[in-house]
């Protein structure tokens, strides 16, 4: 990958309302700064509308339209199509979206909107649940967490949204972590460069929806990655995977310690988990081999 | 003036598609449902053969249709899109957000019932229903009414920023032919003048929109919608009286057909009016002094027109093709909420006719004058069927 070192151009401002040590205001700003101010931004209620901030203030510079939970997608669509119907093809059109408003209600604006290929920029800030309501489960929250709708545990799977939108052919789909912020601003520069729909979905360690110390959230994202929890990869046009950290060389326990939401784990369920990770690790090498040239 | 070099037989479907042809949206997302899909097919189809240049969506739902529709507007679009019974419920959300935003959007609405259970039949419910979300709401009678206020809307929900709504009765209207007069691209050009919104999406100005707000921003933005929807009845009426100087077809809030010294006013919306024109020309002919109160503007609805029209008027049957459970029909409620506190008002009759579809022919209408013309009015709607 053509790796590029993140600068800032004050894109986002200081004083937004999000929690102090939160990374999804860390990536927000990578995001920001990377895709410049030719850009309108389309948020539908999540985190991220708050930390744009309630009127009449803005801690981006760009124009933000916020946008009701099922229409993230949709909305951005729209937004483009009439920047197009001015002449205006290169503004940049982002939607930024939760988990909530990409794996669940949001899915079905985001899926027609692949499908027609429209040229967006959709990143999801994925902390694996109905975080700013509170901690609910979204069918992006990993099995056994706890939340506010499963006190006992999740009993299912995270939905796999990388698998779901590669089947929609689109040109580009990466995962990224504030861990890793040089590849994170490499994978937006290189999706801003690209027309259609292109998506980037971040892993944001939630500091009070998963009982991540303050100081943490960082660790923990990193701990995602090089357990193989949360790969760091990328998939164009929906059949060639590319691989941005090689291994992985954490046990899942290192990174399920950190979190509360994890803390009634029994031995034999972290076991389960790491037999889960490393299986789902094992495919997704064969889906990287399989596009590597004979 | 009137124009007439391109008459041609159209459905109610096609001639609202060529009026959005003649209006010339940039953006128009679409989705399909019976009986509307003639309008998104034909528009399709005039894309298809390059005579429109609009940027098309096809997107998943009728929700994200009026997402996308809702978004355009507010990046500085002229906007079209156009649904039916389930798809407008299925947008309720989005009514209420697109008002709110200011979006100018118009829509047309092919009024057809709700389920359950199935159905696909001329009934106004479904818009009806949607009367408090903010869209001004015109209901038409024919196709040529519904191309010329697909035009005018345009006018309407752009200078003021309030998106409309126009509505016509399913198959009665939208898959009804007749001869249409189709104006002249320039006539509707001049009339029409370029959407510029001074706010709006737009990397040059920064501006944002939809923000969380407290609650006495909140409270203003709908005292300046009120503001707005205050003049909503005079846009209509200068839009529809400017329309008419071009084309010889005059258009207002109200239509009074054959009102002269009335003693039963027949009131009623959409294709029932044209059905109640034969009906009081039939009995005007015997003697009876009998005439129709065509609103064709629900939403806001002309209070103050209402009662004028009804000054002095000993008798008033409202025609209702919807039914509100619970508490009848729409039209009904509104009009004796509109009439309220008058010296001698009108006695009101409220008659759920053709609720669901069902046929209600000119002979019906003149045995409904006969039986409730001298009866004291129930407080309740009275099903005729």
């Amino acid at each position: 990958m053509d790796m590029i070192t993140y600068q800032d151009n004050e894109q986002f401002s200081s004083g937004h309302v999000a929690c102090g040590g939160c990374v999804e205001a860390l990536a927000l700003r990578v995001i920001l700064n990377t895709v410049g101010e030719d850009a309108v931004a389309v948020v539908p209620p999540s985190c991220t509308a708050v930390i744009c901030g309630g009127y009449p203030f803005s801690s981006v510079k760009i124009p933000v339209f916020h946008t009701t939970l099922e229409s993230g997608a949709a909305s951005a669509s729209g937004v483009k199509r009439a920047l197009v119907s001015q002449g205006k093809d290169d503004t940049t059109v982002l939607c930024l979206a939760g988990d909530g408003g990409t794996y669940d209600i949001g899915l079905q604006a985001l899926s027609s909107a692949a499908e027609r290929n429209e040229d967006i920029l959709y990143i999801c800030f994925d902390n694996e649940g109905y975080m700013n309501t509170g901690g609910q489960k979204s069918s992006s929250t990993p099995l056994n967490a706890v939340t506010g709708s499963t006190p006992a545990g999740k009993t299912t799977r995270k939905k796999n949204m990388v698998e779901i939108l590669a089947a929609h052919r689109i040109p580009m789909i990466a995962t990224a972590s504030p861990s890793d912020l040089n590849d994170m601003a490499a994978k937006v520069k290189k999706a801003k460069s690209l027309r259609g729909t292109k998506v980037i979905i971040i892993l944001i360690p939630c500091l009070p929806g998963w009982g991540v110390a303050d100081d943490a959230a960082v660790k923990t994202a990193r701990l995602a990655v090089d357990s193989g929890v949360f790969p760091l990869f990328e998939v164009e046009d929906g059949v060639t995977y590319t691989m941005s950290n090689d291994s992985k060389n954490q046990p899942v326990d290192a990174y399920l310690k950190l979190q509360k939401r994890f803390r009634h784990l029994s031995p034999e369920d972290i076991e389960q988990i790491q037999a889960d990770v490393d299986q789902e690790w094992e495919r997704l090498q064969r889906r990287v081999c399989e596009t590597e040239p004979a | 003036m009137t124009v007439i070099d391109n008459r041609q037989l159209l459905s109610g479907n096609h001639a609202v598609a060529w009026g959005v042809k003649l209006a010339h949206p940039d953006v128009a997302p679409v989705y399909p449902i019976t009986p509307q899909t003639p309008i998104l097919e034909k528009i399709t189809e005039f894309h298809a053969k390059g005579e429109m240049t609009t940027e098309l969506l096809t997107p998943e739902s009728e929700h994200s249709a009026m997402a996308a529709c809702i978004s355009a507007s507010l990046t500085g679009a002229r906007v079209f899109t156009a649904t039916s019974s389930q798809g407008l419920l299925l947008m309720h959300e989005l009514l209420h957000y697109a008002s709110g935003a200011r979006s100018s959007i118009v829509m047309f609405n092919v009024n057809r019932t709700p389920a359950s259970p199935w159905g696909f039949w001329p009934d106004q419910l479904d818009s009806l229903s949607q009367r408090d979300t903010g869209w001004i709401q015109l209901y038409s009678e024919s196709p040529q009414e519904s191309l010329d206020t697909v035009i005018q809307a345009f006018v309407i929900a752009e200078s003021l920023q309030i998106p409309t709504m126009i509505c016509h009765d399913a198959f009665y209207v939208s898959h009804s032919v007749e001869a249409v007069d189709i104006p002249p691209q320039s006539l509707v050009s001049d009339f029409l003048p370029a959407f510029k919104p001074e706010h709006r999406l737009d990397t040059s100005l920064g501006q944002s929109f939809g923000a969380p707000i407290d609650q006495l921003t909140w409270n203003r933005s709908r005292q300046e919608m009120a503001q707005t929807m205050a003049q909503v009845g005079d846009a209509v009426t200068t839009t529809g009286e400017d329309w008419g100087t071009l084309t010889g077809r005059s258009y207002g809030p109200l239509e009074h057909y054959r009102m002269e010294a009335a003693e039963v006013v027949i009131v009623t919306m959409g294709s029932m009016c044209g059905t109640v024109r034969d009906a009081v020309d039939a009995m005007r002919a015997q003697g009876q002094a009998v005439g129709l109160l065509k609103v064709r503007l629900f939403r806001p609805l002309p209070v103050e027109a209402l009662r004028a029209a009804l000054e002095g008027v000993p008798c008033a049957i409202v025609l209702d093709r919807n039914y509100s459970p619970g508490m009848g029909g729409i039209l009904h409620q509104e009009l004796k909420s509109a009439l309220f506190g008058m010296n001698n008002p009108a006695r009101v009759h409220g008659l759920l006719a053709g609720v669901g579809g069902v046929n209600v022919p000119p002979t019906k209408i003149q045995q409904l004058v006969a039986d409730f013309k001298e009866a004291e009015p129930a407080v309740q709607s009275v099903w005729v069927e």
